[in-house]
């Protein structure tokens, strides 16, 4: 792998494209579980119906294949970029301070990134492979019940424990991923990266607070 | 001010090296770090051992060629501060410095704590220049050249090469280095001849040598003694994302 | 023996006279002539990287780690260039005549002149190589007014010209070694100049980082290897700057010029402690806004802002009111010593005096001094601890330039044929005291516009010869020479480090051969080198081995220095007159002023070394004036 050809340039490019894209992906997402707010009749027919819209959509299925090619492609180039770097520096520091000139989360992306990535596992064995490959029963619309599906996981305390936690991980993933992908691209106008980093700021804790909002709420109010 | 030093010691490239313990007593808190690790040489000197080799020339702050890893910090504990500028009143009395050199696979160490920073060189070999020749140059005023890009090209040139953030960055990246002579450069009218075939040769010479990613954690414009801003990182992902884009 | 080969004709137009005539190699014939330049400061890299792009073979050595950390880096204030884009009167005739008065009437007024006409030229170049020099908000070039003129003629990068410069020169050479027409060595020492037949033909150089000694051979050699000011010890050049290139040279053959003449720079940090190892140098643009003074009273305990207006002394304004804190820097470096010797000085030691900002903060607001000097009101506060826009500066005279160096032709190229000498290693342009924002400007101009033409006149007549064969005897016996010095040092096996002998014979020479001078004290100081030179020898100590091993290369240096120290001595007591830097006490005016004898010291000297222990041989270059008449250099 250490032979690949790419400039380092380049692979932080790939980075900054996928991240990107999950970002974006992450609005709409954040966006469609919102519906989980909605009062309990309404709410329960209604994510159903969406759920049942995405699974059927070709337009939503080949943004779907570009999701999970950005999610692999994200890791893979992490992983790679990780290794690169580890070379480039083969005899540590004995001793070491260099963390305070710098923000702890903006050195640790990989470990955030970990985390993310684990409990994406967990999140996809729990809904997505549930709903396409599991026996889920029928709501009175004839569509999957996801709903009845999300209400129970997240009625187990230490579930939602788990996933706010990992919020927190993905608001600090974000918090450095969303402004280095911009200065990745290239943003060197001060003025532009100011509001970037403000937006930035805005769209992580807004995310994050978002996602992490829905199972506190469905585990003390459904 | 008595002083307890654990330093780096090396013979050469080939050698494992290792920290030993060395003491300082009657340390003056106006002495520079350099005059200081003098002062421990002339000791060491005095009981027939080899002395302590660093790199240092100027001691003005300008030269570039200093530069160690004191307690941690690349040039010690002040920010954007060379080695030679750093005074022992940055210190109190019976503390334990610990002195390690700049460490990158780029950097290779030669001798106790001095290192071989040629990979600059070559990284401005593979196109940090305008290629003008002696004799060829035109009436100086005959380019007006606004005074903020002028500043804004000098900030970018005042770079003295000496390494730290190379060594302050958690991936020994090279970028704050080399984007500081791409910024300079594209600038200025004269330099923007040649931006796109520079950018591209000069970060392909930066990964030859072995630096890693970018992961714009901004340590480097922390401990860069000129202050030389991480934006200029950012002008040259834009100068090199245009350049591979607009490739023939 | 001495024959400077000035063109005829009238002054300006001697340099055009010169290139319409100097003899041209033809492109194809370039490749195959090999040239060796020592030194990758303006002057060096300036040289390899023209001679690269013309085609020569170029072979570049320095002794940093890299050619950027040369010590023209270090240059803050500026270059002089007579753009006159200020309108305020500047033409290359008075630029010429400001710097043959500022060096007091002892340089050639041919070589004087062309450094004028050249400095224009220079501007041009930096510019189309990308050095951002400050500007106006129209955008075109600005200047700025330095010591000892009366125009604004003074281009600046900030407080980093000299940084600026040399990198713009430095990309000029990674360009050329990225052709391949420049051969790159860092680490490398040159050692010993190889002379076959009389004529240059390569060096012994030690690989520093191996121990290894080479041979590298050559059609000619260059050196531009700095000054010697560090042989001062405390001094505003690098640890590692030295006078070994040229002072080996000498011993060859090559005659050394006026070595005495070493300016002291008024504007440096004072000396805080026996453990200093240099003093740092704060730009002499300062005192454009800064007052200097010393209390009227001696021995003043007070702090500096309790002293009242009344009771302050500004001695440049009161000796001095035409020029008064722009004085050139040796008068205002002597005035400062006068008052220090004389128990005014201030500092801990008393061995400063004050350069004070607080009328320019006053007249002009603190925001416009911090945007002027703010780089170097931060360098101080680092440095010193102290906040000069609260509390005015101290500064104090320092060993900074050497005029003097290896005596060169109007080709630059020295008594040895073949071996050329650019920068500060020559004596060339600045007379017995260097204007302020000269120097880099002749560094610049003797690389970049001079020595191109010169080393051609003199490489035509080289074609036929073959590659330098550095198996020759030549080459071999200054081979062993230098291995053979080499051990002999290691083998001493004394007690004292190379730095107890450097700063003991820097401090002979402050005292008895800087910024004043007497016969009595010159011949003491040439007793007490010569004994500090046994003593060398006998208790020096160099632990380690040959590979990477400072203390040798210390070493080497200061055995160099112990010998051109007493040259300089000797130099600086024949010459029985005070002209610029040289300041002998014997021969000055009831008020204190240098006391210049045309009559029969208008002369270069030129010494030849005459063998180990043996008194140098004095040459005298006449210097004769028929454009300028030399004249009692008033600032008053």
């Amino acid at each position: 792998m250490g032979q690949w050809k790419q400039k380092t340039l380049t692979r932080k490019n790939w980075m900054a494209f996928t991240g990107l894209f999950l970002c974006f992906f992450l609005v709409i997402h954040l966006l469609g579980n919102l519906q989980l707010m909605l009062p309990d009749e309404k709410a329960h027919l209604q994510f159903n119906a969406y759920s049942h819209l995405l699974s059927g959509n070709i337009i939503i299925k080949i943004i779907s294949w570009v999701l999970y090619a950005s999610i692999i492609a994200h890791v893979i180039y992490a992983v790679i970029i990780t290794l690169t770097n580890k070379r480039s520096r083969e005899v540590k520091y004995h001793y070491d301070k260099r963390g305070e000139v710098s923000k702890w989360y903006t050195r640790n992306m990989g470990l955030l990134g970990t985390i993310i990535f684990i409990f994406l596992v967990i999140h996809f064995r729990d809904f997505w492979y549930v709903y396409k490959f599991g026996s889920l029963p029928l709501d009175e619309q004839g569509h999957k019940d996801l709903y009845k599906l999300v209400v129970a996981v997240y009625s187990e305390t230490w579930y939602v424990l788990v996933y706010v936690l990992c919020m927190v991980a993905l608001c600090y993933h974000l918090l450095h991923g969303f402004f280095s992908a911009a200065r990745t691209l290239g943003v060197y106008h001060p003025r532009y990266v100011q509001w970037i980093r403000v937006f930035g700021w805005i769209y992580s804790v807004g995310i994050c607070a978002g996602f992490a909002w829905i199972p506190v709420y469905v585990h003390f109010l459904k | 001010m008595h002083i307890r030093m654990k330093i780096w010691r090396q013979e050469s490239g080939q050698d494992t090296g290792k920290m030993l313990d060395y003491e300082l007593a009657d340390v003056n808190p106006d002495m520079s770090f350099l005059e200081m690790l003098d002062m421990l040489n002339e000791q060491l000197l005095e009981q027939g051992q080899r002395a302590i080799e660093f790199d240092h020339d100027c001691r003005e702050g300008i030269c570039g060629q200093c530069g160690m890893m004191i307690n941690g910090r690349a040039h010690g504990p002040l920010k954007n501060t060379t080695t030679c500028q750093l005074h022992m009143r940055s210190f109190r009395d019976g503390d334990t410095i610990y002195i390690e050199p700049f460490r990158a696979t780029a950097f290779p160490v030669k001798c106790d704590l001095k290192i071989d920073r040629s990979a600059f060189d070559r990284v401005i070999q593979a196109g940090g220049y305008i290629s003008v020749n002696t004799g060829q140059a035109p009436e100086a005023n005959s380019i007006p050249i606004g005074h903020p890009v002028a500043e804004a090209a000098f900030d970018a040139a005042a770079c003295i090469g000496c390494g730290a953030c190379v060594a302050v960055c958690k991936n020994s990246s090279a970028v704050l280095f080399t984007s500081a002579k791409v910024t300079h450069l594209v600038l200025l009218p004269q330099g923007e001849v040649e931006a796109q075939e520079r950018v591209r040769h000069m970060v392909d010479q930066m990964d030859a040598e072995g630096f890693g990613h970018c992961s714009n954690t901004e340590a480097c414009e922390a401990e860069c003694p000129q202050q030389i801003s991480v934006l200029h990182i950012a002008r040259m992902n834009w100068e090199y994302n245009k350049a591979q884009l607009l490739k023939k | 023996m001495l024959e400077s080969k000035i063109p005829d004709g009238p002054l300006e137009d001697k340099w055009r006279h010169y290139k319409e005539h100097a003899k041209l190699v033809n492109p194809a014939n370039r490749k195959k002539l090999e040239v060796i330049v020592v030194g990758t400061g303006l002057a060096g890299s300036a040289i390899a990287a023209s001679l690269g792009e013309m085609g020569y073979r170029v072979k570049s050595f320095c002794f940093q780690d890299t050619p950027r950390r040369a010590h023209s880096v270090a240059a803050q204030g500026g270059v002089n260039a007579c753009k006159n884009y200020k309108n305020d009167g500047d033409n290359i005739f008075r630029m010429f005549y400001d710097t043959i008065k500022g060096g007091d009437f002892r340089s050639r007024e041919a070589n004087v002149y062309r450094l004028a006409e050249c400095s224009a030229n220079l501007i041009d170049q930096a510019v189309a190589q990308g050095v951002p020099f400050g500007r106006e908000y129209g955008g075109y070039l600005n200047n700025r007014s330095f010591g000892g003129v009366q125009v604004s003629r003074t281009f600046y990068a900030r407080g980093q010209t000299g940084q600026q410069l040399l990198l713009g020169a430095y990309q000029a050479l990674m360009r050329q070694v990225h052709l391949g027409t420049v051969q790159l060595f860092a680490r490398h020492e040159m050692l010993d100049l190889v002379t076959i037949d009389g004529k240059a033909k390569g060096v012994i150089v030690r690989n520093l980082d191996t121990g290894e000694i080479e041979r590298h051979g050559a059609h000619a050699v260059i050196l531009a290897t700095g000054g010697f000011g560090k042989i001062y010890f405390l001094s505003t050049l690098a640890m590692g700057c030295n006078g070994s290139a040229i002072w080996r040279a000498h011993k060859k053959g090559a005659l050394l010029a006026n070595p005495s003449w070493t300016q002291i720079h008024p504007t440096s940090l004072p000396q805080s402690g026996e453990y200093q190892s240099k003093l740092t140098l704060m730009s002499e643009s300062l005192r454009n806004d800064g007052r200097i003074w010393v209390p009227k009273k001696a021995q003043e305990d007070r702090l500096p802002n309790q002293v009242p207006e009344e009771e302050r002394d500004y001695y440049l304004e009161r000796r001095y009111p035409a020029f008064g804190n722009l004085s050139p820097r040796d008068i205002a470096s002597r005035a400062a010593k006068e008052r220090i010797d004389a128990g005014f000085g201030v500092g801990p030691l008393k061995n400063a005096v004050y350069l004070d900002f607080s009328k320019a903060i006053k007249d002009q607001g603190i925001h416009k001094i911090r945007e002027k000097y703010g780089n170097l009101f931060r360098m101080y506060e680092k440095i010193t601890g102290v906040d000069a826009y609260k509390e005015p500066m101290k500064i104090s005279p320092a060993a900074h330039f050497s005029m003097g160096g290896l005596w060169v032709d109007y080709e630059l190229m020295t008594t040895i044929p073949g071996l050329f000498a650019l920068g500060e290693a020559n004596f060339a342009d600045h007379g017995a005291n260097r204007l302020g924002a000269n120097s880099l400007l002749q560094a610049c101009v003797d690389g970049y516009f001079i020595a191109p033409y010169t080393l051609a006149n003199y490489l035509a007549d080289e074609i036929k010869t073959p590659a330098t064969d550095i198996q020759h005897p030549a080459f071999a016996e200054a081979a062993k020479k230098v291995e053979e010095q080499l051990h002999l040092l290691k083998a001493i096996g004394g007690k004292l480090s190379a730095d107890y002998f450097h700063r003991t014979l820097g401090k002979i020479l402050y005292d008895k051969c800087g910024l004043s001078r007497s016969k009595e004290g010159l011949e003491t100081a040439i007793r007490e080198i010569k004994a500090l030179r046994q003593q060398f020898y006998r208790d020096l100590n160099i632990p380690g081995g040959y590979a990477i091993n400072s203390e040798l290369e210390k070493a080497g240096r200061v055995a160099d220095y112990l010998e051109l120290g007493e040259l300089m001595c000797h130099d600086a007591l024949t010459r029985e007159e005070s002209c610029g830097a040289h300041f002998r006490v014997e021969f000055q005016t009831p008020e204190g002023e240098a006391m210049r004898n045309d009559k029969d010291f208008a002369f270069i000297s030129a010494w030849e070394w005459a063998g180990e222990n043996q008194p140098p041989v004095w040459h005298k270059e006449p210097l004769t004036f028929e454009f300028v008449t030399p004249t009692v250099r008033s600032y008053k």
